[in-house]
């Protein structure tokens, strides 16, 4: 069995798996990364959305449905969790009211994480084909286009936020109120 | 006494979701999470032909292969694994036939279940199903429900001699709610329409964990009904109901797709009895689209009659309803959801509806968002678009000269229902005033007259619905097996604190939030000191679950007549604690106040703590506050609206592209408004998505071609437009809290929207019709044929 170290969410680990185990399920069955989850089997839908170092070292969007987890080997992963709990990102879907069921919300936040990273002040039409990959049933996309703008405002603002935090914090976003 | 909702009230708030914290950090309990000692996996044999008799089938390759456990086919447990129930037997004489967990003798679609592996990892499970050896013998396969209802078709079912399930009729003039229907009118128009076939795709794939450990068995399941399953498990697998828990824990979406009885819960829940150990089957998205239920496919055949002057005098509907191969759990029953709802806000002096069910070689259909109402209002709205051109009104002229006018409420209709309220003009009104339908009507005709390569066409949709499912005799006299009541019940914790346990059951509607606020105005405590428990039927024991806009239209008043009752023991502890008479107290401002002394309170929590203690209370009276009800409406709420789609349609490609999309929704009284915004954002989508691009397509051996999000063109965020969605509020009358439901309301207004719009683009060139989804293919060919 071929052997994979790989730095997920800050920490390093080596395995040895099976050559086809797909990065997701090496993600969810042996590190316990459950926030990233699989809901098709095409490559579609984008819910199992992470984060992974390309050859230069570069974070990239992928579809980790759609890679092997030996081809993660030597790389940096990121989930859903390396946003911590008080990302741009996560307040702003939450002050938008982006997410519903919240199933495709992980893979979509991080999408929109690496779309933000190549385009920091996209347009509405730009968010729009940007997320083309990641597919939501409940909220239509209009508050998931709405929360993207918002988060885009803020991390422009402090761009230090702009790479997700290594080590999760694990904790939720504030509930206040806001008036719609 | 009653709770006077002063100041600072929760409900109406555009409250941030409570459920919002853990499914933004990856912290939901989805059941695909869920990983207990000694589980194992379990992966399905799917038949790959639509009609076959299973001549062999050899399981043992698979049984002795590593990691393997054990492996079965429907003949080694027909004995075990129970039946699949259908809960709505619409007729007397409905033809239902067995449907078995695991196909025994013969398979009736692609996709059915017949054998079973299960093994240490979902790997070796997989691995195992391709040393299965099936021998099958093809049957004729029936797809074309017209087709299956003639006199020599093939049969789905050849021991019930007919692919008719039922025929169900209402006569509007035989239930003394309208009259006789014309033999001719000035003007005559009949259409067909056909609403093609859906698939759900509820984001989450189905899930079934069950632990059988212990002194009861535990079915864990991606549900919108964990009350309901643990009922028919009991009813159908000799185990008893006590000593059955069904869980549904976080649930990624449902859209009417999760409410089911499934062979794979029945099979998990047979495999994990027999192994005494857990056992977990996830399905592939490829397995969803084949196994779980479809929605719609329908064919309807309307015939509208008229006055000259464009009063309608008479409505004929005839729908054939494509079953699939099996009844799931509500199947026969959908179209008559709608069967009420043809007449929309209309008055109709006649009006008639048959349905005949048809079984075919294809997965089973059954509720999806809207379920029959969809199909309803698509019907009436197109057909009211085409008596328009006929006697030359605008399309909402037309319509405001049939509707119930808002002095009219309360409304008897032709369908036999009484709508208690509502107010069309005013829903109208403000969409039109929103989408600027008097420029946009020139600009139209501007482009009309250049001859513009790209036409523009305006739809509008004015719709009505019925929720809050249901008042239980009306589902009775349906023929229905269950009731329609729903239950709340209330713990008060000695800190103050208030657990709910609700028997609705979310997978993202918000009920946590929404719930909370409820709560909080009703108990005076603040919003974040009520805890929402539900989908457990070990703590929220009683519930008939979420599905028909039915949870806050039944299931919120459930939880204001619990709190009621809360409230009416805390003002005998509180009067006892001020030495006053209950009668002197009034509840304001979140406490107990005397009359006159309003310095003297007591609040909820106050009492809560006392009857805790115990040491001081009334005498005679139980140390609890804590409370339970079960609601059961009197009828159902009917929330409505005006939808106004424009559309740019490119004539010589086909393309169409939605410029401007207004929804103006009458939900009643508001909980939480940023809810119901994200609803009908949802919902409109949905309703788009029937109209430009989904379908769900087989092949003429009955394979669906349409088996992949690959190929089921669900809409991505660059397909849809943004919304434009506002409100009018005309409480209901029927319920405390003056709510109507929202859940179904945007799917159901906007497909005729969007349909009307294209159509109205290219009347001038003769196109009158156009079939769904209307993709430039087919937009491009109705402008071809219609010129040729």
């Amino acid at each position: 069995m071929p052997r994979v170290t790989v730095t997920v969410d800050g920490a390093r680990y080596t395995d040895d798996v099976p050559a086809r185990t797909l990065l997701v399920h090496y993600l969810r069955d042996n590190l316990g990364k459950i926030g990233t989850v699989v809901g098709c089997d095409t490559g579609n839908c984008g819910a199992c959305t992470v984060h992974l170092t390309d050859s230069d070292g570069v974070p990239r969007a992928v579809k980790s449905c759609s890679v092997l987890a030996v081809q993660a080997d030597g790389a940096q992963v990121s989930t859903v969790e390396s946003l911590g709990g008080e990302h741009p990102m996560q307040r702003a879907f939450h002050e938008q009211h982006a997410l519903q069921c919240g199933f495709c919300t992980p893979g979509m936040m991080m999408a929109a994480v690496d779309l933000l990273r190549d385009n920091p002040d996209p347009t509405d039409a730009e968010i729009r084909e940007g997320l083309e990959g990641n597919l939501c049933r409940c909220t239509g996309y209009q508050n998931i286009v709405r929360a993207v703008r918002a988060a885009a405002a803020e991390m422009r603002n402090s761009p230090q936020e702009e790479t997700p935090a290594a080590v999760p914090a694990q904790t939720a976003p504030a509930d206040t109120e806001v008036t719609v | 006494m009653t709770a006077t909702m002063e100041p600072a009230l929760e409900v109406g708030k555009a409250r941030l979701r409570k459920e919002d914290a853990r499914l933004l950090t990856g912290r939901t309990k989805w059941t695909e999470n869920i990983v207990l000692p000694g589980m194992l996996h379990l992966a399905i044999l799917r038949s790959p032909h639509a009609h076959a008799r299973i001549a062999r089938i050899d399981v043992s390759a698979a049984k002795a292969a590593d990691n393997v456990v054990t492996a079965f086919t429907g003949a080694d447990v027909a004995e075990t694994q129970g039946v699949l129930a259908c809960a709505w037997p619409v007729t007397e004489d409905i033809v239902m036939p067995m449907y078995t967990p695991l196909a025994v003798t013969e398979v009736r679609h692609v996709g059915e279940p017949v054998a079973v592996v299960v093994a240490r990892d979902r790997a070796s499970a997989a691995d195992a199903l391709e040393l299965i050896e099936v021998d099958y013998e093809p049957l004729p396969v029936v797809l074309d429900m017209e087709a299956a209802l003639a006199e020599d078709s093939a049969l789905v079912h050849a021991d019930s001699g007919t692919n008719r399930c039922y025929t169900w009729v209402f006569d509007a003039e035989a239930a003394g709610a309208g009259g006789a229907m014309p033999q001719e009118a000035e003007v005559v128009i009949k259409r067909r329409y056909v609403q093609q076939r859906l698939i759900p795709s509820f984001m989450e794939p189905r899930s079934v964990v069950v632990d059988p450990t212990g002194d009861e068995i535990t079915l864990y399941s991606a549900t919108q009904i964990p009350h309901i399953l643990r009922f028919l498990l009991a009813a159908t697998t000799g185990t008893p109901e006590h000593k059955i828990r069904v869980v549904a824990p976080d649930v990624g979406g449902g859209f009417g797709g999760k409410i089911g009885a499934t062979p794979e819960e029945w099979i998990a829940f047979c495999a994990a009895k027999m192994l005494g150990r857990p056992v977990k089957y996830t399905e592939s998205r490829s397995e969803t689209m084949v196994s779980a239920h479809h929605g719609r496919d329908v064919i309807q055949d309307l015939t509208l009659y008229a006055n000259r002057d464009g009063t309608v005098t008479g409505l004929d509907v005839k729908l054939i309803a494509n079953m699939g191969a099996y009844l799931g759990l509500i199947t026969p029953g959908v179209p008559l959801l709608g069967a009420f709802m043809y007449n929309g806000i209309y008055k109709f002096p006649a009006y008639r509806f048959e349905c005949s069910g048809v079984f075919t070689n294809t997965t089973k259909t059954d509720a999806y968002r809207g379920a029959g109402r969809p199909e309803a209002t698509y019907g009436i709205e197109r057909i009211m678009d085409e008596l328009a051109v006929e006697v030359g009104l605008d399309p909402v002229e037309v319509r405001r000269l049939n509707w119930i006018k808002h002095e009219e409420f309360p409304f008897s209709t032709v369908a036999g229902l009484v709508y208690d309220s509502g107010n069309y003009e005013a829903a109208t009104d403000k969409a039109l005033q929103i989408l600027g339908y008097d420029e946009l009507r020139n600009e139209q005709a501007t482009r009309r007259v250049n001859q513009d390569k790209v036409q523009l066409g305006i739809g509008i949709s004015t719709y009505t619905e019925m929720c809050g499912i249901a008042p239980s005799r009306i589902l009775g006299a349906l023929r229905f097996a269950a009731g329609g009541w729903e239950s709340a019940s209330i713990r008060m914790l000695p800190t103050g604190k208030v657990e709910v346990m609700t028997g609705t059951s979310p997978h993202g509607q918000g009920h946590e939030t929404a719930w909370s606020q409820i709560v909080a105005d009703q108990l005076g405590v603040p919003f974040d000191d009520v805890e929402v428990l539900h989908g457990d039927t070990r703590t929220s024991v009683k519930g008939l679950d979420t599905y028909g806009s039915r949870s806050l239209a039944v299931g919120g008043i459930a939880l204001v007549m619990a709190c009621e009752k809360v409230r009416e023991k805390a003002q005998k502890v509180a009067a006892h604690l001020l030495e006053c008479s209950p009668d002197d107290l009034e509840f304001s401002d979140g406490a107990f106040r005397v009359s006159g002394t309003p310095e003297a309170s007591k609040t909820i929590a106050d009492c809560s703590a006392a009857v805790f203690v115990a040491h001081n209370i009334p005498d005679g009276m139980e140390p609890t506050l804590d409370s339970e009800a079960t609601f059961d409406p009197s009828t159902f709420s009917f929330p409505h609206g005006t939808h106004l789609c424009a559309t740019d349609v490119d004539t010589e490609t086909g393309e169409v592209s939605i410029r401007r999309y207004v929804a103006v929704d009458d939900v009643g009284k508001v909980i939480n408004p940023l809810i119901v915004e994200g609803q009908v954002h949802g919902g409109v989508a949905q309703g788009i998505a029937q109209a430009l691009f989904e379908e769900a397509v087989y092949d003429a051996e009955g394979n669906l071609l349409t088996g992949s999000f690959a190929d089921y063109t669900l809409p991505s965020a660059f397909d849809l437009p943004d919304i434009i969605s506002d409100r009018t509020e005309t409480p209901a009358t029927s319920n405390p809290l003056g709510v109507k439901g929202v859940g179904e309301a945007g799917t159901i207004a906007s497909t005729p929207a969007v349909v009307n719009a294209i159509v109205d683009a290219l009347r001038p060139l003769g196109v009158n019709d156009v079939p769904m989804p209307c993709t430039p293919e087919r937009v491009w060919r109705a402008v071809r044929e219609a010129s040729s």
